[in-house]
């Protein structure tokens, strides 16, 4: 069968059966790999990484910041095209994965409003700054709450699926356009910007362990996702087997 | 009488007659205002300085206010139904329904800003900018709002997550808006209200699109 069309081949690969045999089989390597990734990472990070000469002992909550605030951003992208595909192609296991994806982009993206008041303190002398940066990502956990919220307000499960779909490419369309404007809005009340990061380069003892945290996020997430979408899976299961025996069939 | 016609007129009259029409609005944008200086005090300087902010942040609060009932009203008593079926697509009558909204709310608080910013001693050159900035931009506020309305309309009491869903898609308006005013304080270009019409018409362009999807999604099965 060389000549499977695209659509075709992506909806045998999104039948939730075949999908739950091959994620089954999957997730304990893939929360394997995710322990392994961040365990070392996170030990480089703590650990082996010297202190920087500016920031001191405080890079180091870098290594956590940094990929959870791409993280935010990157499953948000995950979101959108899940629900263009769930729009398209009106495959269900589409929608779930979109749903399943809102609390973990959310949970990441809170996760570097965090850290990043965390290291804001010693560094700013403040937790909260009005940085370009914290404030988009400070949006973008307004627009995660709103799209499950979304979810969560519409009763039938696929008006509700269409209707967070819409959304979904509603604010990716937007995003680029609010993180504009909050930049723009950043060089109108801050002129002089404290501190620029990456502004010099990273040297290679930083990369290493911080790329190995973004790669360990990453696997973090689909393993995290693969789970919430198989639950997904089974608790409408279970609902509609209650529904039948509910109704006497 | 075209059927788009029709419908902004028929809007138009429900709004002034069942709705209290652009006075609810003004009323609310004036409180909400007047709250602000009880808030932070007194002082002239100060007020004169966030004047454009606030007015703006008032004026996004004030467009929630009508917007749950946008759709909502019709899809209850079935009137969205017929709409559907009218020799009008969806799209158009979005268009008209977020143009109906803006003449009900964004055009009223533009032409009652400039009283409050009176009140609030915005200096004399931030006028021109403030009503400049809230004409060309209140529509997008319609226009968002209008997308929100359309997905949360079969949600009962939807207006909380109206509001959750729509105040973020309207930041650039905001930055924008009160940034225009700040900018013609600062004696500053234009780059503001450049950005603001570039929102405002790409919102108004797009938004009756993703608002009939919306409503057709909720009017299927």
């Amino acid at each position: 069968m060389t000549n499977l069309s695209l659509s075709a081949r992506l909806t045998a690969l999104a039948n939730p059966k075949r999908f739950l045999d091959l994620s089954g089989m999957l997730l304990p390597w893939v929360g394997g790999v995710a322990a392994l990734l961040l365990g070392t990472g996170l030990y480089m990070s703590l650990f082996t990484a010297p202190p920087d000469y500016q920031q001191g002992e405080t890079v180091r909550i870098m290594f956590v910041h940094v990929p959870a605030a791409w993280m935010g951003m990157f499953v948000y992208g995950v979101i959108a095209t899940a629900s263009l595909m769930g729009l398209v192609f009106k495959h269900p296991l589409a929608d779930l994965s979109a749903k399943a994806a809102a609390p973990l982009g959310a949970g990441f993206t809170a996760l570097a409003l965090f850290t990043g008041a965390m290291w804001g303190k010693p560094m700013w002398g403040t937790y909260w700054v009005w940085d370009a940066r914290l404030t988009s990502e400070l949006i973008l956990l307004f627009i995660y709450l709103g799209y499950i919220a979304l979810w969560d307000a519409i009763e039938d499960p696929q008006r509700a699926a269409k209707a967070a779909a819409v959304l979904a490419l509603v604010g990716v369309v937007n995003l680029p356009i609010i993180h504009f404007s909050v930049d723009w809005w950043n060089t109108l009340h801050q002129p002089a910007s404290l501190l620029r990061e990456g502004g010099s380069g990273i040297h290679p003892a930083f990369l290493k362990p911080l790329l190995l945290m973004a790669v360990g996020y990453n696997v973090l997430f689909v393993w995290l996702w693969f789970l919430r979408i198989r639950t997904e899976i089974f608790r409408r299961r279970s609902r509609s087997l209650m529904l039948a025996k509910g109704a006497g069939l | 009488m075209s059927p788009a016609y029709a419908l902004l007129k028929r809007d138009m009259t429900l709004a002034f007659r069942a709705g209290g029409g652009a006075m609810l609005a003004v009323a609310f944008f004036g409180t909400i205002a007047a709250l602000v200086p009880l808030g932070v005090g007194a002082d002239l300087a100060l007020l004169g300085r966030i004047a454009g902010g606030v007015l703006w942040v008032a004026a996004a609060l004030s467009a929630l206010l009508s917007l749950d009932r946008l759709f909502q009203a019709d899809f209850e008593d079935g009137s969205l139904d017929l709409l559907a079926l009218a020799p009008l697509s969806l799209e158009s009558a979005a268009a008209m329904k977020i143009c109906a909204h803006w003449l009900t709310t964004g055009l009223p608080l533009t032409l009652v800003s400039p009283l409050l910013a009176l009140i609030f001693n915005l200096p004399a050159e931030g006028y021109l900018a403030l009503i400049g900035a809230l004409a060309i931009g209140t529509p997008s506020l319609s226009a968002v709002g209008a997308i929100g309305a359309a997905l949360t309309l079969s949600v009962r009491r939807g207006g909380l997550i109206l509001a959750l869903i729509v105040l973020p898609l309207i930041t650039p308006a905001v930055i924008f808006g009160a940034g225009a005013v700040l900018t013609s304080l600062e004696g500053g270009g234009s780059a503001a209200f450049l950005f603001l019409a570039a929102f405002a018409l790409g919102t108004v362009l797009l938004a009756p699109f993703a608002a009939a999807a919306a409503v057709r999604l909720n009017l299927a099965g």
